[in-house]
């Protein structure tokens, strides 16, 4: 999977999904939808949700997600939403945590949670058979989570468990040091999951506190995709959801621009494999550059083999096996990441050929043909994110997150294709000329790397 | 928007590539998650997507509507078998051919030539030389990848459907025209040594790994890594690969699987057209590794890394395979490991974690989908301050308890519901279901036993799960690993 926008479509020669704007009324006259329309719908308590029905497979997938991640943690307290989340399916309304999940495993119910650090998320899969039970286990798991005392501990020693995993992992010490630099005092500075300090300290007042002001049908955003008609959809979002209170209560996170930008920092750790990740300024989603970017970012080292980065550091040279660039649009915060993972005794080298070779694009664009077969990858291959139930519930969502429209997919290609050389070049120097803060984790440290 | 924050939803069958500390390697990996896909868990997922080799074709009784895709197996004159799974629902197909190769196929002395040959594909043939392949799938829009095993290779595109005849005329010519040179395969060695770096060297869990099915396999090559041992590694070279490619890859030797939005009639045609004519170009004779003889030692491996700073607890037993095994074995070893560790319902985290407060985590996985014997594991992370010994006292208990009493009948029913249901949701699936019939047919399975899953999986009693638990989960047919920061100085020198 390749860690970026996922946005846009191929209509001209994947045309499985096109946009049909329905209307409120959709309840009591269904239009003639099938399974290549969107349909956006509103169930009778007024909850929004974007639908895609396909009777085919007899299952039933919904994700949906809401504002709100770790980004809401506590300054004193990381990890207290990554906790909450971690806690939701175990145990709800009368049933305790061992009856909730026998429940579950009865109906071969797929329900999960999660927190990043703008959102909370879940996950639910049922044969459309059992939809009734899925949909009572995950209202009770959203409005009624029972945070019992020996789950939470349960779950807190899990996570502690994994945090002292991390501390002697390289990619976790490379990252956590990333953020935490190039965010000092911002949310997105403090570690999604917790600390080993933090996790100790979260008691159960901190996680109900966060539901309240998280979990509220105001920030809400679902995808529904399956066997299931709008009214039955309308009904069971209802069912699910209508419980939860008409509004939340948000802290509000500034906008901020990742700091440090130009330093280089080295941590020693006794690993053969030095992990390297370099971090910028990347370019907002609502951007009229982001699509520029987005193709820029493709060219250098994003989702086929025959990337820039794919081509010297693996191809050419045999430095890694792995090395990738992504834009990360947050909502508070753009970035543009670039990393790999090479042998201690090559990481200078490594790290001067990343450098070398985002200068070179930087300077000079990408060239008509890179331009001309990068646009043709991401039209082409836009299709492949929608065919599966699940990856079009994740694709509804996002959207929706992301506030691009429900024709969004109708249009995604030819805003891909409308990129110009002008645009990629503007946009090359924009993304890539700004310097980036770079975090190497191994040995021998690469303090004697030139540039930086 | 970013990889961030997506749910992951626990069970089984939703991912499968990328994964580290397993014994599918994929040939190449970009996400940043896969990156950071340090074996956190004991537990291979990739284990749990193909200790299921569950069906599409539901029987009578499943679930309503849930018949599943008419999924159609024919040969070409040359011997190709080819498998075709239609999905319309959206027009993009998933095509992949198998090799029925593997690590466990390498001679001795060669570990890793499998999975090296399988990074060495993608470096042209004479009709299309220099990655042009790869040049037009990036073109085109279409995601590829390669995967190796102990007992299989496989090779994949995704792709709009217009396209599917690019890609098998590609691949067709792939499977004999492979050009190697001395300048393009030295730094992919060095690629596949990185990988090594990243999937068992930094990471202790999966060096533990290997000791485990090191010390398991006393005499099947299942017991060497798909990775290759370091020191073999380093040396393969150009002749190696093509005498490997030459032996192996041929016509008859392989499994074509296109899933998604096609006919039979099509895939037909253009099989005919591409693969069927490359001629077979090697004998191939049963695939005949030498097996394990019947272990009688309970054996212990211990590996200190400075890096522990969570310590745990591994084990693998010597269990029939679903090939192997005995009718209805393999099927009630499924439930078995089901029951006994998979998810928070299973006995072992039950006991070890929820009841006794000894474990952070726990669970077990029986890896069926194999030639020959397999494997059932099972794993736990002692709470700080729980010694191994309290541990595996615990587990061993639990084990006991089900090969003395069995299982109860709601443990039973919910463990039948859960695997039965996993052949629907992959039918959700086009990349899964051709993962399912080319995992089974390149590891000795007929297609009447991957339809039959569900069926087979019905009849499965609770005796039969008490009655392989009593007859395989013996310790004596089991290596235990433990990983530890030091080793207690009595163990330093002897």
């Amino acid at each position: 999977m390749i860690a970026g926008p996922r946005s846009g479509f191929q209509s001209r020669q994947l045309g499985f999904l096109s946009a049909v704007v329905s209307v409120a009324a959709v309840l009591m006259t269904p239009p003639a939808a099938d399974a290549t329309t969107i349909e956006r719908i509103v169930s009778p308590g007024g909850i929004e949700a974007w639908l895609v029905q396909e009777p085919s497979v007899p299952l039933i997938a919904l994700d949906f997600a809401f504002r709100g991640g770790a980004d809401q943690d506590p300054v004193d307290k990381p990890g207290v939403a990554s906790m909450a989340t971690s806690l939701l399916d175990e145990g709800a309304g009368e049933y305790d945590s061992k009856t909730f999940h026998e429940r579950i495993e009865a109906k071969a119910i797929q329900l999960g949670f999660s927190a990043g650090r703008d959102h909370a998320a879940g996950s639910l899969r049922t044969l459309s058979a059992n939809q009734d039970e899925a949909v009572e286990l995950l209202r009770l798991a959203l409005t009624a989570a029972r945070f019992d005392a020996s789950d939470v501990e349960r779950i807190r020693e899990q996570t502690l468990s994994g945090l002292r995993r991390e501390t002697t992992s390289p990619n976790e010490i490379a990252s956590k040091r990333w953020w935490s630099t190039a965010f000092p005092g911002h949310p997105y500075g403090r570690p999604v999951r917790g600390s080993i300090q933090s996790v100790p300290t979260i008691n159960v007042s901190d996680l109900k506190d966060y539901m309240r002001r998280v979990f509220a049908r105001d920030t809400l955003k679902i995808g529904i995709v399956g066997d299931i008609d709008a009214a039955a959809a309308g009904k069971l979002i209802d069912k699910a959801f209508g419980d939860l209170p008409a509004k939340g209560n948000l802290v509000a996170v500034p906008v901020a621009a990742p700091q440090g930008l130009g330093q280089k920092i080295a941590i020693d750790l006794d690993v053969p494999q030095s992990v390297l990740m370099l971090g910028g300024v990347g370019i907002p989603r609502h951007d009229p550059d982001f699509m520029a970017a987005f193709v820029v970012n493709h060219v250098l080292g994003g989702g086929s083999f025959s990337s820039r980065l794919y081509r010297e550091v693996r191809e050419v040279r045999g430095l890694a096996y792995s090395v990738f660039s992504t834009l990360i649009p947050l909502d508070h915060a753009s970035l543009f990441m670039t990393g790999t993972a090479t042998r201690g005794d090559r990481a200078v080298e490594t790290l001067e050929v990343l450098e070398s070779e985002i200068h070179r694009l930087a300077e000079s664009g990408p060239t008509e043909d890179e331009l001309t077969k990068a646009k043709s990858f991401l039209t082409g291959s836009f299709g492949l994110r929608f065919d599966t139930s699940g990856k079009i519930a994740e694709q509804l969502v996002q959207l929706q997150l992301d506030d691009l429209g429900i024709d969004y997919i109708d249009k995604r290609n030819s805003l891909v294709e409308a990129v110009t050389m002008a645009d990629v070049k503007r946009v090359a120097k924009r993304l890539l000329d700004g310097g980036m803060l770079i975090t190497v984790v191994g040995r021998p440290p690469v303090t004697a790397a030139k540039g930086g | 928007m970013t990889s961030f924050g997506w749910p992951r939803v626990r069970g089984c069958g939703r991912t499968w590539a990328h994964r580290s500390g397993q014994r599918t390697v994929p040939f190449r990996s970009f996400s940043h998650r896969s990156l950071q896909a340090a074996a956190r868990r004991l537990r291979p997922a990739a284990f749990c997507i193909f200790a299921a080799v569950a069906a599409a074709v539901m029987v009578a009784g499943g679930p309503a509507g849930a018949e599943g895709p008419q999924i159609s197996h024919f040969s070409l004159d040359n011997g190709l078998e080819v498998v075709v799974i239609p999905d319309h629902r959206a027009p993009v197909v998933t095509h992949m051919v198998w090799y029925k190769v593997g690590s466990a196929d390498e001679q001795a002395g060669k570990s890793g030539l499998a999975h090296f040959l399988e990074h060495l594909m993608f470096k042209g043939t004479d009709k299309n030389p220099q990655g042009r392949f790869s040049q037009t799938l990036a073109t085109i829009g279409g995601q590829e990848n390669a995967f190796t095993t102990a007992d299989y290779t496989g090779y994949f595109q995704r792709i709009a459907r217009e396209y599917l005849p690019t890609v098998m005329e590609f691949e067709a010519d792939r499977m004999t025209g492979l050009v190697l040179t001395e300048a393009n395969v030295p730094p992919e060695r060095d690629v596949v040594l990185e990988e090594y770096n990243m999937r068992v060297a930094n990471s202790p869990e999966a060096r533990l790994g290997e000791q485990v099915a090191a010390a398991l396999y006393l005499n099947h090559p299942y017991g060497r890594p798909v990775i290759g041992w370091r020191p073999e590694l380093e040396k393969l070279n150009r002749e190696d690969a093509l005498a490997f490619y030459r032996r192996f890859y041929t016509p008859n030797n392989a499994v074509l699987v296109i899933a998604g939005d096609v006919t039979v009639d099509e895939v037909r045609r253009l099989a005919e057209k591409t693969y069927g004519k490359v001629a077979a170009r090697a004998e191939i004779g049963p695939r005949m590794r030498p097996q394990e003889p019947a272990p009688v030692a309970v054996r212990q491996v211990t590996l200190a890394d400075p890096r522990v700073a969570q310590p745990s607890l591994q084990r693998s037993y010597l269990v029939p395979s679903s090939t192997t095994a005995k009718a209805g074995e393999s099927e009630a070893l499924e439930v078995l490991a089901h029951v006994l560790g998979s998810g928070e319902t299973s006995r072992l985290y039950r006991s070890l974690v929820v009841e006794q407060h000894l474990a952070t985590t726990a669970g077990g996985w029986y890896q069926g989908t194999a030639l020959d014997d397999a494997r059932f594991g099972v794993y736990a992370s002692p709470l700080p301050g729980v010694t191994f010994a309290a541990l595996e006292a615990a587990l061993d208990a639990v084990i006991a308890e089900i090969a003395e009493h069995g299982i109860a009948a709601d443990e039973l029913d919910r463990a039948k519901t859960r695997l039965v249901a996993d052949a629907v949701y992959a039918q959700d699936n086009q990349a899964t279901m051709a993962r399912w019939y080319g995992a089974a047919l390149t590891t000795g399975a007929t297609m009447e036993r991957v339809t039959s899953w569900p069926k087979r999986v019905h009849g499965v009693t609770a005796d039969a799960v008490r009655d392989v638990a009593r007859a395989w989960l013996d310790k004596r047919r089991s290596v235990t690993g433990y990983l530890v920061k030091e080793l207690p100085s009595t163990e330093k020198h002897s």
